[in-house]
């Protein structure tokens, strides 16, 4: 019998921690609906997202009033778009991007991923096209989110592709000039992407997956603190120990909201996402669990340490609890939906360079930095290029969502407002990559890499 | 399908009087109640059997929650399952 303790734990960590389900994303394959005629093709994405979706947002809500538990956002992934269009010979992508736009508003989702190309090896016409498209697509829609897998553990790095994402990144951030170039907000690059990741920007339908699939996002930031003020003075063993138990408890909630969604939209269950994912609010922040182990702020000395020891302590709890864990499953440290981020950045505690270490040992990497915007295209590639490095070397995903932030400088501040949150522009290296960039080609996989 | 209530607020006459008036409207059965009083707050769980009740279950949180909003207290349904999850291996 559950005992009183428990359900008022439970129900503290949803009142006073924040606990939530951060997302329920539906993967959906558009590879049924490949056409030679563009209308055609937008008519059957359309057709199929919305039909495929109909119910997600309703089934969200009804779980959410059964079990007493937020589900934040429920949100739609498809497959990577370049694969889907390649036959309509199109110059241009941007009638596709609508498309998703008003499918997602359809289904009442916030956001819908797959305007994206995997292109770590090399590049077809179709992936090109897609690229070369993002800067307009992501300037005339709200929902859709883009990403590109430029590098892996298996195939390297293409640096052509990082070498035309930096001006791709340039671009959107020029074409969403006049909103704080949020377009940037929207793309992500990534090396080692995940099939299967559930959290946006970066999130896609990969090829291996089922026609639809239901991935699940927890999150409680918030609630690793509250468990971490408990053991204040304790060592590191009852710290991760406080960590795996609290971890334990949260991915089960997962795992039951996502067997239950599951069910309800018949709709076989994919993963569960261990990820810690903040929010700007209050009592919701990975940065703020740094500074409850014992840090000043993030970014101090420690901090690399402090970040592994989290990471690695959610997956040891969380595993245990879930039947299949997968998508990117590690803390994410974005600096502008964190608010003891933003405030670290803002003291000059946490820099670049520090993120960059940081990313050593979790799941994403630089993700929503604010750079100045008269950043080069060619420093942003070097920028990506190191962070792809990281990943393709400890054969991990890592990450780079950057704004290179129109019209502003170091010092300033931008406002991306709701979850988005807000981000001081950082400093960055003055020093210039462009010969390295300019070399192109592609970076050969690692010896490691080599396993058979 | 068992449901947990749980109410928590300041105490007040005839909270648990409301509360169960309103489940025996419902034909939910009370398989179990633990109530007590903590520093002027009232706070009560109570085990309840979902099987026969008249009212859907959302209809159920929405009055609960009602009742809830007219005695200054939070009044909460929840499926047991949320609890046997992430307390119960």
């Amino acid at each position: 019998m559950i005992s009183r303790f428990e359900v008022q734990e439970t129900n503290k960590m949803i009142q006073e921690a924040n606990l939530d389900i951060r997302t329920i994303t539906m993967g959906i394959s558009l590879l049924d609906c490949i056409s030679g005629d563009m209308d055609k093709l937008c008519e059957n994405i359309y057709n199929k997202i919305t039909t495929c979706a109909k119910d997600l947002v309703s089934v969200g809500e009804q779980i959410s009033k059964k079990y007493g538990i937020p589900i934040v956002n429920k949100r739609i992934s498809v497959t990577p778009i370049a694969l889907v269009a390649g036959a309509t010979k199109a110059t241009s992508y941007v009638p596709i991007a609508k498309t998703l736009d008003r499918a997602a508003e359809a289904a009442g989702v916030n956001f819908i991923g797959g305007f994206s190309a995997l292109v770590q090896k090399g590049m077809s016409p179709a992936d090109r096209v897609l690229i070369e498209s993002i800067p307009e697509a992501l300037s005339v829609t709200e929902r859709v989110c883009s990403s590109i897998n430029v590098g892996c553990t298996k195939s390297g790095i293409n640096m052509d592709a990082v070498k035309l994402i930096g001006e791709v990144i340039k671009q959107t951030a020029e074409y969403t000039a006049d909103r704080e170039s949020i377009g940037c907000a929207k793309f992500v690059v990534f090396c080692n992407a995940p099939d299967d990741n559930p959290f946006m920007a970066g999130a896609f339908h990969g090829v291996g997956e089922h026609d639809t699939v239901i991935n699940v996002g927890v999150s409680g930031p918030g609630v690793v603190k509250k468990a971490l003020e408990q053991v204040r003075e304790a060592d590191f063993e009852t710290l991760c120990e406080t960590v795996k138990r609290t971890a334990f408890k949260i991915t089960r909630a997962g795992q039951m909201v996502a067997e239950e969604a599951s069910k309800m939209l018949d709709v076989p269950f994919g993963i569960i996402d261990l990820s810690l994912a903040p929010t700007p609010a209050i009592g919701d922040s990975i940065a703020e669990i740094f500074e409850e182990m014992g840090l000043e702020m993030a970014g101090a000395p420690g901090t690399t340490a402090a970040l592994a020891i989290l990471n690695d302590s959610v997956k040891k709890g969380g595993v245990m609890a879930s039947s299949y864990v997968g998508g990117l499953s590690g803390a994410f440290i974005p600096v502008s939906e964190d608010h003891a981020m933003i405030k670290a950045a803002e003291a000059g505690a946490l820099t670049l360079e520090k993120l960059e270490a940081m990313t050593c040992v979790c799941s994403v990497g630089l993700d929503m930095v604010a750079i100045p915007g008269d950043t080069s295209a060619k420093t942003i590639s070097g920028i990506i290029a190191d962070e792809m490095a990281i990943g393709m070397i400890n054969a991990k995903t890592t990450a780079v969502r950057i704004i290179p932030v129109q019209g502003k400088g170091v010092g300033e501040c931008v406002e991306f407002g709701g979850l988005l949150g807000r981000a001081p522009i950082m400093p960055i290296n003055s020093y210039n990559c462009d010969r390295f960039i300019d070399r192109g080609g592609r970076i050969p996989a690692p010896i490691h890499s080599f396993k058979n | 399908m068992k449901g947990i209530i749980t109410v928590v607020g300041k105490d007040q006459v005839g909270i648990i009087a409301k509360v169960c008036t309103l489940l025996s409207d419902a034909n939910v059965n009370i398989l179990d109640i633990s109530q007590t009083i903590l520093q002027g707050y009232f706070n009560m769980m109570m085990i309840v059997n979902l099987e026969a009740n008249t009212m859907s279950f959302d209809e159920l949180v929405d009055s609960l929650n009602e009742l809830g909003k007219a005695l200054e207290v939070d009044i909460r349904l929840q499926h047991e399952q949320i609890f046997d999850s992430m307390h119960r291996i």
